[in-house]
């Protein structure tokens, strides 16, 4: 299944917005806040290649989340001809499960974690003795990440003793921990673990006219409450203030001279339009946003637009999973949320060049959800209940992420063997991860391990440096530096080769850090929208 | 335990009528596969509601009490949208045809045991739900799933396993901060 067909607004015309000042392409969290930000002084339009879907669909979308007919990629309409790729790297990255196109983007299945980058993750080759540093500092991006918590409305505490300093309070309280965290607690004390609590995009109470959470236990992929931040939030918010935004527009291409996009040229149901502007921002992510720079090579940019560097697509990276799961003799009432708690970034700041940072998270959601579990099962009656009633109720586990370095054998390219359905070539996601995130997933699993053993469960499951995953967020691919035989963007967030082009994504990032991306994300799209400002 | 009619709202406000969405029922938009009626011998909705409820007595605990007024008002909304209605529809006529052929009567003429016996002859017990696939893979779907579905996202059929707020149903954020009852 594809996107068509399930959005609202499929008889509408697309055509371009005249006199455009600023276009935006991707309607996700970057893209949504960028225009937000614009919209109100300028004449802003947004192109989104996904859908825009109706947010009276949730509920049925909660229901393939739960059913086993459905693949996560169901969920949101994701895959088919539109979303093919490729995979050519050592691990296979399996791309439609981490990404959704339309408006609202990923956000529309994220988990909703936000915390800030730790202040070292700005300065890794200064402070860690590994990797390049970031050409911002965190205190560049302090007045940004405190937007960014109030615009995505996060729930939060001031009780983390390893986070960066913070100037302002949360603008939610943080959602109280759960009884399993009580338990890890316990085994935590007696080693010497902080744990402290989990800031959420998600509401605790009611912000920003939107419900508190309600409980349904799906945040990932789907909060049909609305509880959980996504980006639809900023995209109408900006589409109030009179930006357009105008879905089902895959961008083919950008048209550009020298030093200047003129156009960006975008395929839609009804036919192919081009949007002019003074300005463009590319909000597409680490994968699409470096995939449009190399669909619009010319002349003047043999190698892609934007990439007289030779960086565009080199440096892919994400987040790897580790954890450690088991059975407790004792109920740890699981899965009554779909989200997490507590967490602990006690070790983060240890890191080096053998270490990666990582941060530890203690489940909320460890073991089978039973209505999951008695769709795919072969039984039924009381026979079915019996089974149910003995794999639910005592399951913990304590999951990690680790960073992984920037590597130009990881990188985002186009297939040269594969095209979508408007024939240009899919993106090939080489994903290629070293030594030193491998070592380190090692690292979490020991620290994991000591955490249940003191617990006392029965150790059921390890994912280890043979088996981790990405946790499909996707950065690093148009690296923000000084240097633009180095880098793709300045420190504010524009090309180096294009003077009205600039990217607002994870793409821009120089390293990981361990920390879930989004709200750095919503920090750089804030502070690129005030540069775009400055410019106009 | 009694599955209340409380349980079949909460069940409906988790689920829905399953009409919202275009769902991948691509069967649904051509001819029906070889062994589907044809649309004009599809059961009506009393039927669909005794069918399921007969059913709901084989793949439902024992000691729920309340299922067939559970099933009949969950039944009822799920009925009201399409392409899903048509969908379970088809899938009751699979199973009475079956009854019918293998057993001598329709799925509400047969014994409770009889019936087991028929949903495990089709291949529901074993099959992998798909509303799109083979006639046991649609029962599995339309009919037990639908049903299993329905009590585990309930706030009943979440205690019978241990759990007041199953994913699926919005109980709140209360109950994840506490321990065992």
């Amino acid at each position: 299944m594809t996107g068509d067909g399930t959005a609202t607004g499929t008889d509408r015309d697309r055509l371009p917005v005249a006199d455009a000042e600023v276009c935006v392409v991707g309607a996700g969290p970057a893209g949504a806040l960028v225009a937000d930000r614009l919209a109100g002084a300028h004449e802003v339009v947004m192109l989104d290649a996904g859908p825009r879907f109706d947010p009276g669909d949730r509920i049925e979308r909660q229901e393939r989340a739960i059913r086993p007919a459905y693949d996560r990629p169901d969920v949101w309409d994701v895959g088919g001809d539109r979303d093919a790729h490729a995979a050519s790297g050592e691990r296979f990255y399996p791309l439609n499960h981490a990404r959704v196109k339309g408006v609202g983007g990923s956000t529309l299945h994220w988990q909703g974690m936000v915390m800030r980058l730790h202040e070292d993750d700005f300065r890794s080759g200064t402070a860690r003795g590994v990797g390049p540093d970031w050409p911002l500092a965190y205190g560049d991006l302090r007045p940004y990440y405190a937007a960014a918590e109030q615009e995505l409305g996060v729930a939060g505490a001031a009780d983390n003793p390893f986070g960066p300093p913070r100037e302002t309070a949360h603008p939610m309280p943080a959602f109280p921990p759960s009884y399993s965290d009580s338990l890890f607690a316990e085994a935590c004390d007696e080693l010497g673990i902080a744990m402290h609590s989990v800031p959420n995009a998600r509401n605790s109470e009611s912000y920003d006219g939107r419900s508190e959470c309600v409980g349904y236990g799906t945040c990932q992929p789907v909060c049909p409450s609305g509880a959980k931040y996504d980006a639809t939030v900023h995209v109408e918010r900006a589409e109030k203030q009179g930006a357009t935004v105008i879905d089902r527009a895959q961008v083919q291409h950008l048209d550009h001279g020298p030093d200047r996009i003129e156009a960006a040229t975008y395929a839609t149901p009804q036919g192919e339009y081009r949007q002019q502007a003074d300005a463009f921002v590319l909000a597409c992510g680490g994968v699409e946003t470096p995939r449009l720079l190399l669909l619009s090579d010319s002349g003047e940019y043999p190698d892609g637009l934007a990439n007289s560097s030779g960086r565009v697509g080199t440096y892919f990276f994400d987040h790897l999973f580790a954890g450690v799961g088991g059975v407790l003799d004792e109920p740890t009432r699981q899965n009554h949320v779909g989200f997490l708690t507590s967490e602990s970034h006690q070790f983060y700041d240890e890191a080096d060049p053998d270490t990666a940072p990582f941060k530890l998270e203690f489940f909320n959601y460890a073991g089978p959800s039973p209505v999951e579990m008695a769709l795919s099962g072969n039984e039924w009656g009381d026979s079915l209940l019996d089974s149910l009633r003995s794999a639910y109720g005592n399951q913990v586990a304590v999951g990690a992420l680790v960073e992984q370095l920037p590597r130009e054998d990881s990188y985002v390219g186009l297939d040269p063997d594969q095209t979508d359905s408007h024939g240009n070539p899919v993106p090939d996601v080489h994903w290629t991860v070293g030594d030193r995130a491998l070592a380190t997933i090692e690292r979490a699993n020991e620290i994991q391990r000591e955490i249940l053993e003191t617990l006392g469960a029965e150790i059921t499951w390890t994912v280890g440096p043979e088996d981790t995953g990405p946790a499909y967020h996707h950065m690093g691919t148009t690296r923000m530096g000084t240097d633009p035989e180095e880098s793709v963007v300045d420190p504010q967030l524009r090309t180096h080769d294009v003077a009205n082009l600039s990217i607002a994504s994870s793409s821009v990032f120089v390293t990981a850090g361990s920390m879930n991306p989004t709200l750095t994300i919503a920090a750089l799209a804030l502070k690129c929208a005030d540069h775009v400002t400055e410019r106009l | 335990m009694e599955l209340t009619r409380r349980d079949a709202t909460a069940a409906l406000a988790a689920l829905g009528g399953a009409g919202g969405v275009a769902w991948a029922i691509s069967r649904e938009d051509g001819d029906p596969g070889p062994s589907e009626p044809p649309e004009a011998d599809l059961p009506d909705d009393e039927q669909v509601r005794e069918t399921l409820a007969a059913v709901a007595a084989v793949v439902y605990p024992k000691e729920l009490s309340g299922v067939e007024a559970f099933v009949g008002t969950f039944v009822d909304s799920r009925l009201a949208e399409e392409p899903h209605a048509t969908g379970i529809r088809r899938a009751v006529a699979t199973l009475d045809r079956r009854g019918q052929r293998w057993h001598g009567g329709r799925v509400t003429e047969l014994s409770a045991e009889t019936r087991e016996q028929l949903l495990r002859e089709v291949g529901a017990d074993t099959a992998e739900e798909d509303p799109d696939g083979t006639d046991a893979e649609r029962v599995r779907y339309y009919v037990v799933n639908e049903l299993l579905l329905a009590l585990y996202s309930s706030p009943t059929g979440g205690e019978l396993v241990g759990i007041e707020n199953p994913q699926g149903h919005p109980g709140g954020i209360g109950s994840y901060q506490q321990g065992p009852p």
